[in-house]
């Protein structure tokens, strides 16, 4: 008994003494197998950038000389992985974790987190839900829902000239959210929401609440859905003569979406993004530069989020003079600094306070930003 | 619910114009009647698809007393080796004519579930053929998850786009009401072969084995008829039906992919007990009416209870049919004509 303690001391005294120059690690959380891989990858690098041009300029906490590690986790994509590497972040003693990608990651790890003390800040989860769950650590860098909704509402009736609009989900949490959001925003902006139609994430055929809807001669049609139920649905809008212009969320802005839609897709076709294109952030052609020297490719999405993720949680550090969540942590909540995507500061439950979205029209064969 | 009786409930309340303006039944605006043929049309093109699934279960379920779970498999593979087959030929010979292709297409389709129709019954179903009736059921449920899983790891994950080679132009046949080429083929495509199946069971040779067989498979193996091939042979009508309402379904959406064949098999089944199980006619009628009631369902429901129920709610009609016909006529809409199943 006695033996062991001594031995702890003795370990104790050497490990104080190699530590001159303290280590302070952080996690980073995403999937990096299957099929959104590369997004998961890119997410790493982002804050792996973060982290090494930190390590680099070096940074001073508390007085004391500071190095930062980066643990990075796969989760998969998958809930259950995600809670297994969120405690394996937990266990491994990290101060703070940029992730994870998916909202359904990203949710059931925030409670991991939580328990472990320990700050979150997601580059890329929008569901509102994440911030909602009154858990004192958890911040995002890109617009949620919510923002996304109300953007697209105004876009339906401010630019597109709509009076009346008709709007359509598939009944999942994100479709539905995103739909209930734009409603509110169609309706405050002084338009008519003419027929409030719903669908599944399974269904493929449309005809029948369309039918209904061309009934109401709507000017512009939402969709809150995924790209697999957008694609289909556009085309049978054709096929019933239906000429409203088509508006649908992040779900339905993708490439996948301009295959599935074919010839239906048309310049009265639009979605939204949140955040907004590398162009045009503040920041964006400078990390283009260093990110395309550091990993030798461009940047695919989320790279920029995690980068301003990573440097929020190191000045929230600085400030508080502790590397210390429960220390820190007041500090990151009244964080505000330009970073590349733009100033960041958090709102009181942790969503990011100027949340940009962007919408996209379709030109060429492509997504084109507005 | 029949179209008739939305006609008779929904003018006496839309000319009202005393309504609350916020009514929903005022949104119903303009071309009611538009709006209604349009809605019976969404109908009998999904229903005659419906249908035309329906019979291959209930064929199966007249001859075997199985309710064969992976029919609506057998439709995804179709579907797929059709677009195979399509995207082969468009690399081969890109100026062949799109209806020769689709024939091509279609054709591959129909021998290839034909065969894997015939190999599900020899392989897994025949040996269970005198094993309680669970058995052959969760048979059928692991053969569907086992098409699904190969599909899966042949054509992957992603939705594939299908190459609509009929027009999907809509055309204007009344000012207002729109209808695709596409939909035009597949309802009197489904008809003529609707047709040609009842011919084949009642005026053929073969068909009057499969009638014998569905009645009483040991005495018919007494009379001389070989009740194992006529059996197999229902399986491959059964599996080529499927084929081309995979194409049909495919085409008319524009999308196919590795678990598309679920829903429509789910509804045709449902279809088939709506009409009466193992009854032909049954199968094509509850098809119909299935398909009928699901668009009116979706289109009017919200009209219908005046805004408590909305559209998230349309499977409801389908099924509360299923029920109420159940419940009154146990056997379905056209019963289980013991003498004339097939």
């Amino acid at each position: 008994m006695k033996k062991t303690v001594v031995a702890f001391a003795i370990m104790s005294i050497g490990l104080g003494a190699a530590q001159a120059q303290e280590v302070v690690k952080l996690g980073s959380a995403a999937p990096l197998t299957g099929t959104i891989a590369h997004l998961g990858k890119d997410l790493e690098n982002g804050t792996r950038m973060a982290v090494e041009a930190l390590n680099a300029q070096g940074v001073t906490i508390g007085g004391k000389k500071v190095k930062f590690e980066l643990i990075g986790e796969d989760d998969q994509a998958d809930p259950r992985t995600g809670t297994t590497v969120a405690q394996r972040l937990v266990d491994a003693g990290v101060k703070g974790v940029v992730g994870h990608l998916n909202s359904g990651t990203s949710i059931p790890a925030s409670r991991i987190y939580d328990q472990g003390g320990i700050p979150q800040i997601s580059p890329a989860s929008t569901n509102p839900k994440l911030t909602q769950q009154n858990f004192k650590g958890v911040f995002r860098t890109i617009a949620n829902d919510v923002q996304q909704g109300g953007a697209l509402g105004k876009f339906a009736v401010k630019s597109l000239g709509a009076k009346k609009v008709a709007i359509i989900d598939d009944r999942t949490a994100y479709g539905q959210g995103l739909a209930d959001e734009t409603e509110k925003a169609v309706k405050a902006s002084g338009a008519q929401v003419v027929a409030r139609e719903f669908t599944t994430d399974k269904a493929t055929d449309f005809n029948a609440i369309l039918t209904k809807i061309r009934a109401t001669a709507p000017d512009v049609i939402f969709f809150g859905g995924m790209d697999a139920q957008a694609g289909p649905m556009l085309r049978q809008m054709k096929q019933l003569g239906i000429n409203a212009k088509f508006l649908t969320g992040d779900g339905g802005c993708s490439p996948e979406m301009i295959k599935l839609a074919g010839e239906a897709m048309s310049a009265s076709t639009y979605c939204s993004m949140a955040g907004l294109p590398l162009d045009k952030m503040p920041g964006g052609a400078a990390f283009r530069e260093q990110y395309k020297k550091r990993f030798g490719g461009e940047v695919q999405l989320y790279a920029p989020y995690a980068y301003d993720a990573a440097t929020a949680i190191v000045k929230a550090m600085e400030k508080a003079g502790s590397p210390e969540p429960s220390k820190y942590l007041p500090e990151l909540k009244k964080i505000n600094f330009n970073g590349v995507t733009g100033n960041v500061a958090f709102d009181d439950k942790g969503d990011i306070k100027e949340g940009a979205v962007t919408i996209y029209s379709f030109k060429d064969g492509n997504w084109v930003p507005m | 619910m029949t179209p008739r009786t939305v006609v008779g409930v929904m003018p006496a309340r839309l000319m009202d114009p005393t309504a609350a303006p916020d009514w929903r039944l005022v949104r119903l605006g303009k071309g009611i009647m538009e709006t209604l043929i349009q809605q019976l049309i969404n109908g009998l093109v999904i229903g005659s698809v419906y249908a035309l699934i329906a019979l291959g279960y209930t064929m199966v379920y007249g001859i075997l007393g199985l309710i064969n779970f992976a029919h609506g498999d057998v439709l995804m593979v179709g579907a797929l080796v059709a677009l195979q087959t399509m995207t082969f030929l468009m690399g081969m010979a890109p100026g062949m004519s799109p209806l020769v292709m689709l024939s091509i297409a279609l054709l591959v389709a129909i021998v290839v579930c034909m065969l894997l129709g015939f190999t599900m019954e020899r392989l897994a179903y025949r040996r269970l053929r005198n094993a309680p009736r669970l058995a052959p059921l969760i048979t059928a449920i692991g053969v569907s998850f086992l098409l699904q899983t190969i599909a899966m790891i042949i054509w992957g994950r992603n939705y594939h786009t299908y190459p609509q080679l009929i027009s999907t132009t809509p055309l204007q046949p009344i000012e207002g009401v729109f209808i695709t080429p596409v939909q035009i083929t597949i309802i009197f495509g489904s008809a003529a072969l609707m047709i040609g199946l009842l011919l084949l069971v009642n005026r053929t040779k073969i068909g009057r084995a499969m009638r014998a067989t569905a009645e009483n498979h040991r005495v018919a193996s007494l009379m001389g008829v070989d009740t194992n091939a006529v059996i197999a042979f229902t399986f491959v009508i059964g599996a080529g039906l499927a084929a081309v309402a995979g194409v049909m379904f495919a085409s008319n959406y524009g999308i196919a992919h590795y678990g598309m064949g679920f829903m429509p098999g789910l509804k045709a089944f449902t279809a088939a007990v709506l009409g009466g199980i193992g009854n032909l006619g049954g199968a094509m009628l509850g098809g119909i009416v299935l398909g009928v009631v699901e668009s009116f369902g979706a289109g009017y429901i919200e009209n219908l209870t005046f805004g408590f129920l909305n559209s998230s709610y349309q499977d409801i009609f389908a099924f509360l049919i299923l029920g109420l016909v159940l419940i009154f006529r146990p056997t379905g809409l056209l019963g289980e004509r013991v003498s004339d199943r097939a």
